[in-house]
């Protein structure tokens, strides 16, 4: 590819970055303001609890957050915190701020679901892949069969059964914990998250792969003497992961829904646990800030689904 | 019977499906189980038998799968959470899949600037976290049961939806309904003769997949507990109270997860079945 043609090719992909970023802002924001309205919306308030405090107390404390003015009000304040970066106080959590309870918990829920992403990924392909190798044989259908099993039995099923398996009858791997990201604690939890996703990704690829190998060219490719294992890899692997790259939102929308279950089934110190923890207990600033965290990797995947179409398939034209 | 053309070519090719038919079997079973369950049994679901706390599988007391922590029925109870998940499955089913074919088939008959505008909202929804918002009404609504089927509900119908509607598109335009309409049948016969049974199939394809998605979703809300409460119970409540007692009782989870893993493989495996049977093509 010539310098001028790299350029161009730059130009048009930052051109595009920068539409498509601009056009989630206002998705953004609407979820934002969706959320807030429903939240507040909800009957009770951060400070009503078990024990209740003396009406003063509560009072005062709505006076110390501001929960005492008009809506509008409170919701102008926040977007405008907002906008500087800032998420708010937790009610709940009285001496953390939101953004402190997300750095501390995001990188374990970070590791987990991008461990959990690349093994669906790279098993599910080479699961595909393999049985679309042996179509019609034992071999396929037996993945096959494991894979609508996988597709069928969630998350929180499947881990504490593994954890009886693994962990309690036979002692190999450790029921729960985190041990500061020890990797023998990641193998369940990570395995349990990658099964839903990693079973529909190997369907997809072998359906795909048994049409690109009935291509012409695919044949072309075995008829010049191509060994079995660089025709795939060269010729029919790309073609055939273009609809596994529409998959890929659904996928990390799924390991993050599972990540709310599997997270408290582990014992795992991540940020699952914050989203319907604070709702239940109306903890305004760390439901909204869970929200757009999560709205906004959902967009960005989608961004990079996009992106990823343009390279797997020259026929896509980014515009 | 006799069935028509395109449902007896359906029905032989579904029999030769061993895993579709073993599903449905598995699914009958289940079904006719919570539904008598409770009369087989002369445990009560919600009562509590303290002289047998977390006992496992045996005959006395008919405690045949055993008891939970407080010295409940788990053969009563795990019927019973059967029954409510399948009831649950199936509304909130009911609910998406009329949303989905309405939704979908204006878009599709419409067409033009209208069906943009429609299936542009559908794109736009797919994209958002709908299964938080779900989270978010339940917690924030109470666990009225209502508000349970509507938000389920609520979120399975976008597939539906553009199904539907992309299958009533290109049918509009397919050559057997032009020959239809040469040779001067009526619009209700060409609904009723050519439309109707080229969108039931896919219909009854994705339904089956709904209810299975329905199903896991709403064992996933009561999980969490957001779902079912007690001492009503339900799949997802019975898998939760399980995997706290992993290590003591471990039938405590392993029935109720069992059998809900078998329900939903069994729904999957039926669900593909039928798509090989009416030659269902994905999108």
């Amino acid at each position: 590819m010539s310098i001028a043609r790299a350029i161009d090719t730059l130009i048009l992909m930052s051109r595009y970055l920068f539409k498509r970023l601009s056009a989630a802002i206002p998705t953004l924001f609407i979820i934002i303001t969706a959320a807030f309205f429903l939240i507040h919306a909800a009957p009770g308030g951060p400070f009503d609890q078990e024990q209740r405090l003396p009406s003063q107390i509560v009072a005062n404390l709505d006076t110390a957050f501001g929960l005492n003015q008009p809506l509008s009000v409170q919701y102008v304040r926040y977007m405008v915190a907002l906008a500087h970066g800032d998420f708010g106080p937790s009610f709940k959590y009285k001496d953390y701020s939101v953004t402190e309870l997300i750095v501390q918990g995001l990188p374990v829920t970070a590791t987990l679901g991008v461990l959990a992403m690349l093994v669906a990924l790279s098993f599910g392909v080479m699961m595909g892949t393999f049985a679309a190798l042996r179509h019609n044989t034992a071999p396929d259908q037996a993945t096959m069969l494991l894979a609508v099993i996988g597709i069928a039995v969630p998350s929180f099923v499947l881990l504490p059964f593994l954890g009886l398996i693994f962990g309690i009858y036979l002692h190999w791997l450790p029921v729960a914990g985190w041990e500061s990201g020890s990797i023998r604690h990641l193998i369940l939890p990570v395995f349990a998250l990658a099964l839903p996703p990693m079973s529909a990704i190997a369907r997809l690829t072998r359906s795909n792969m048994l049409e690109v190998l009935r291509t012409p060219y695919v044949r072309t490719a075995f008829a010049k003497g191509l060994p079995r294992y660089l025709v795939i890899i060269r010729h029919a692997l790309k073609p055939a992961l273009v609809p596994v790259v529409g998959f890929l939102a659904p996928a990390v929308a799924s390991i993050l829904t599972g990540s709310l279950v599997v997270e408290s089934i582990a014992g795992l110190p991540g940020i699952g646990r914050y989203l319907v923890q604070g709702a239940l207990n109306r903890d305004y600033s760390l439901v909204l800030g869970m929200v757009i965290l999560y709205s906004t990797v959902l967009i960005l995947m989608g961004l990079v689904v996009d992106l990823l179409y343009a390279w797997l398939d020259p026929r896509v034209r980014l515009n | 019977m006799v069935l028509p053309g395109i449902w007896a070519d359906a029905a032989r090719r579904f029999q030769s499906g061993v895993a579709a038919k073993a599903g449905l079997v598995v699914i009958f079973s289940l079904a006719l189980l919570a539904i008598v369950g409770p009369w087989i049994n002369p445990n009560r679901f919600d009562a509590l038998d303290w002289a047998n706390v977390a006992v496992a599988p045996t005959f006395q007391h008919a405690h045949w799968f055993g008891t939970d922590r407080l010295g409940r029925d788990l053969f009563v109870r795990a019927l019973a959470g059967t029954r409510a998940s399948l009831l649950i499955g199936l509304f909130a089913s009911a609910i998406s899949i009329i949303i989905g074919i309405s939704y979908g088939a204006v878009a599709g008959y419409l067409g033009g600037r209208i069906d943009n505008l429609m299936m542009r909202s559908v794109e736009i929804l797919s994209g958002l976290p709908l299964v938080f918002f779900v989270i978010f009404v339940t917690v924030l609504f109470g666990h009225n049961p209502y508000w349970l089927f509507v938000s389920i509900g609520a979120v399975g119908w976008l597939t539906m939806a553009r199904i539907v509607r992309g299958q009533t598109l290109s049918l509009r335009q397919r050559e057997f309904i032009e020959a239809a309409i040469a040779s001067g049948a009526s619009t209700g016969r060409i609904i009723y003769k050519h439309v109707i049974p080229n969108l039931l199939g896919p219909v009854i394809v994705y339904a089956t997949l709904t209810v299975s998605q329905t199903i896991l979703f709403e064992s996933f809300l009561s999980f969490l507990g957001l779902g079912v409460q007690e001492p009503q119970a339900s799949l997802g409540t019975l898998i939760s109270a399980g995997a706290g007692e992993m290590e003591s009782a471990p039938w405590i989870l392993m029935i109720p997860g069992i059998i809900l893993a078998l329900l939903l493989t069994s729904l999957n495996f039926l669900g593909d079945g039928l798509r090989d049977a009416l030659d269902v093509k994905e999108r």
